[in-house]
């Protein structure tokens, strides 16, 4: 009686592995191969990709599309834009976070609550797009660098990953710190900022995605000012000017798909794509175990 | 208090001021004053970012006044004509505010019910999978796309969805589902549908962190009773896995329906085109096209207020029902 029901069990079970491996495998191939077309076109000669039928192999292989785009100066000011925001807004942003973090974790602080409180609520009350826009004009932040470094230094959600890692840590270690002499900015530097290795470089993460993805500030604050440009507008740009019926008066005569007639717009995209996802591409796998773990934290406390 | 070492910052719990209620009032103000310059550094590392988080975050909430002017960025503030509910009644009486709030009501339970669901599912399945090298390759994958922007996302799906050798559309047609190749980006009635699916392709796989996490904490020994009483896997997947993470669930479920009107307008713009304007105008769209480019600024703010007072209602509510029933607070 219990044997045929336990082979059932098993053949049922193997039926169903076999669907879930299968079922993965479509979800890896549906993630994957936008990008690796994405890749494939970019590397194919762009007259030859016009035909259409590039999968994720290339037909004509060539580095000419990336030697084009690197030749208009537009790319070349986004890039170091992008680079500069993000290693100062990911510093700035870390140090903020963790040193309010650390204030807000000892339980002696009388400004805790209040701290506490205060940045709470900006988590979830938002003046909006015009109130912040008039904001930036009267600090003249518009049409300078700055509008994308100094709106977004504090943010509550990093300031709470990190301030409840800090309370897992033992206590006893400040204690025994301070008995011998050291002040409140000495612990959180030499032995706070050590311990919090892991969730600083979750918060590092996040907070350079954030930086190098964000196309909107360029935008609304710097569409004017072609100095400020960053990588992702200058795509954005270049996606809009050439879908169908555009999205709003947004096409703008500078940009890289008229000064480049040579080589097809879709080929351009196609590389700047590459060139804006790669570095990304090549540094989340490594910080996997830390985001896994910051993203629990984070979601256990707010 | 007077126990502090000389030297060390204070070592004194919260409950130790009331203790000494003893001692006169002058006395109190005095070691408030004393802790605070003990606590010097601690203040240091703070007040700069909470001045910041002030400049940054409240003065914009300040601007919310312009919404009861006749705003004119020239003049000062007490110069400006104040006019009362003028824009919203204005606001209320335009068919495009209509429009653009049920865009957004569409595309947020839509993305609420399908991106809410799909990970859930996904993180069970993935939990299942026995080779190990396999599934943490399938975890690694799925994180991808969350860390690209929506610039490249709305790229690609707009690549993938063409007409002229677009991936969608070679597939459809090359297994007769349909004849021509249809026309996505440009059919308002797809666009929806569009905005969702990319969501739930971007997202899909980091949103099933927190589940996997949960999944984790669930008793090895309920599966191991299940196995020995004769339980199938979609038995142990329904019946252990599905309850383990039920508090997870519920507690996300809500803390989205807070954000059910904040959707952002990101995908709206960057997927959206002017064929297709009827079904992508969202709410903070419409107040960014008919505020600030046009530059009625209180206009757009009265819709940014309207946007932020429907949100916090609803995050307030779905807090008080689930205070209610699960007798603990989620903010």
């Amino acid at each position: 009686m219990a044997a045929p029901k336990a082979f059932n069990a098993t053949r049922g079970d193997k039926v169903f592995d076999i669907c879930n491996v299968i079922l993965m495998s479509l979800v890896l191939i549906v993630t994957l191969y936008p990008f690796l077309n994405v890749l494939a076109i970019s590397l194919n000669d762009s007259a030859d990709s016009v035909r259409g039928g590039i999968t994720i192999i290339p037909r004509v292989f060539t580095f000419e599309n990336y030697q084009q785009i690197f030749q208009y100066d537009g790319l070349i000011t986004g890039l170091r834009n992008s680079i500069i925001r993000t290693v100062a807004g990911t510093l700035l942003g870390l140090l903020s976070a963790s040193m309010l973090a650390y204030t807000l974790s000892r339980p002696d602080f009388q400004a805790r609550k209040f701290t506490s409180t205060f940045l709470v609520v900006t988590m979830y009350v938002t003046g909006g797009l015009i109130p912040v826009y008039i904001l930036f004009r009267d600090l003249h932040l518009l049409g300078t660098f700055w509008v994308y470094i100094l709106p977004g230094i504090v943010s509550a959600f990093n300031v709470i990953v990190i301030r409840s890692f800090i309370d897992g840590l033992p206590y006893a270690l400040q204690e025994s710190a301070k008995l011998d002499g050291a002040n409140d900015f000495t612990i959180y530097w030499r032995i706070i900022l050590p311990l919090c290795k892991p969730v600083l470089a979750t918060i590092a993460l996040f907070l350079a995605v954030g930086q190098w993805n964000s196309w909107f500030d360029s935008y609304l604050y710097n569409g004017s000012h072609a100095e400020w440009t960053t990588l992702q507008f200058e795509l954005m740009k270049v996606l809009q000017s050439t879908q169908q019926g555009g999205s709003g008066g947004m096409v703008n005569p500078n940009n890289m798909a008229e000064q480049m007639k040579q080589i097809s717009p879709e080929a351009i995209k196609m590389a700047i794509t590459v060139v804006v996802t790669v570095p990304i591409l090549v540094v989340y796998p490594f910080l996997q175990k830390y985001f896994v773990s910051g993203m629990t934290l984070g979601a256990v406390k707010s | 208090m007077e126990t502090l070492t000389p030297g060390g910052a204070s070592n004194n719990k919260p409950g130790a001021p009331a203790a000494d209620a003893t001692a006169g009032k002058r006395f109190k103000k005095q070691s408030f004053w004393r802790t605070a310059l003990q606590q010097k550094y601690l203040y240091l590392m703070s007040l700069p970012f909470v001045i910041w988080a002030f400049v940054f975050s409240y003065l914009p909430l300040w601007g919310w006044t312009m919404a009861f002017q006749d705003f004119k960025p020239a003049r000062g503030f007490f110069d400006q004509k104040w006019v009362g509910f003028k824009h919203f009644q204005e606001l209320f009486t335009d068919d495009r505010f209509y429009l653009a709030l049920r865009n957004t009501l569409a595309m947020s339970v839509m993305g609420l019910l399908v991106g809410f669901v799909v990970p859930i599912f996904f993180a069970i399945l993935l939990n299942e999978l026995r080779g190990m090298v396999f599934k943490r390759f399938v975890q690694t994958v799925s994180y991808l796309p969350h860390f690209v922007s929506w610039v490249v996302v709305a790229g690609i799906v707009t690549k993938m969805l063409s007409t002229q050798g677009g991936a969608i559309n070679e597939l459809l047609v090359g297994l007769h589902i349909i004849k021509e190749p249809i026309q996505f980006m440009a059919q308002g009635n797809w666009f929806w549908y569009i905005v969702t699916a990319s969501d739930v392709w971007k997202e899909m796989g980091w949103n099933t962190i927190i589940y996997l996490a949960a999944i984790t904490g669930i008793d090895p020994e309920l599966y191991e009773a299940s196995r020995v009483d004769g339980a199938s896997r979609y038995r142990q997947m329904w019946h252990i896995t599905l309850p383990g993470i039920r508090t997870t669930i519920s507690v996300l479920f809500i803390m989205s329906i807070g954000h059910l009107i904040q959707i952002g307008f990101e995908k709206q713009m960057l997927l959206g085109n002017n064929l297709v304007l009827e079904y992508s105008q969202v709410l903070e769209l419409y107040a960014l096209q008919y505020g600030l480019q046009m530059g009625r600024f209180s206009y757009g703010t009265a819709i940014s207020i309207f946007n932020s007072v429907v949100s916090l209602i609803l995050l307030f509510t779905v807090n008080g029902i689930f205070k209610k029933v699960s007798k603990e607070s989620i903010m």
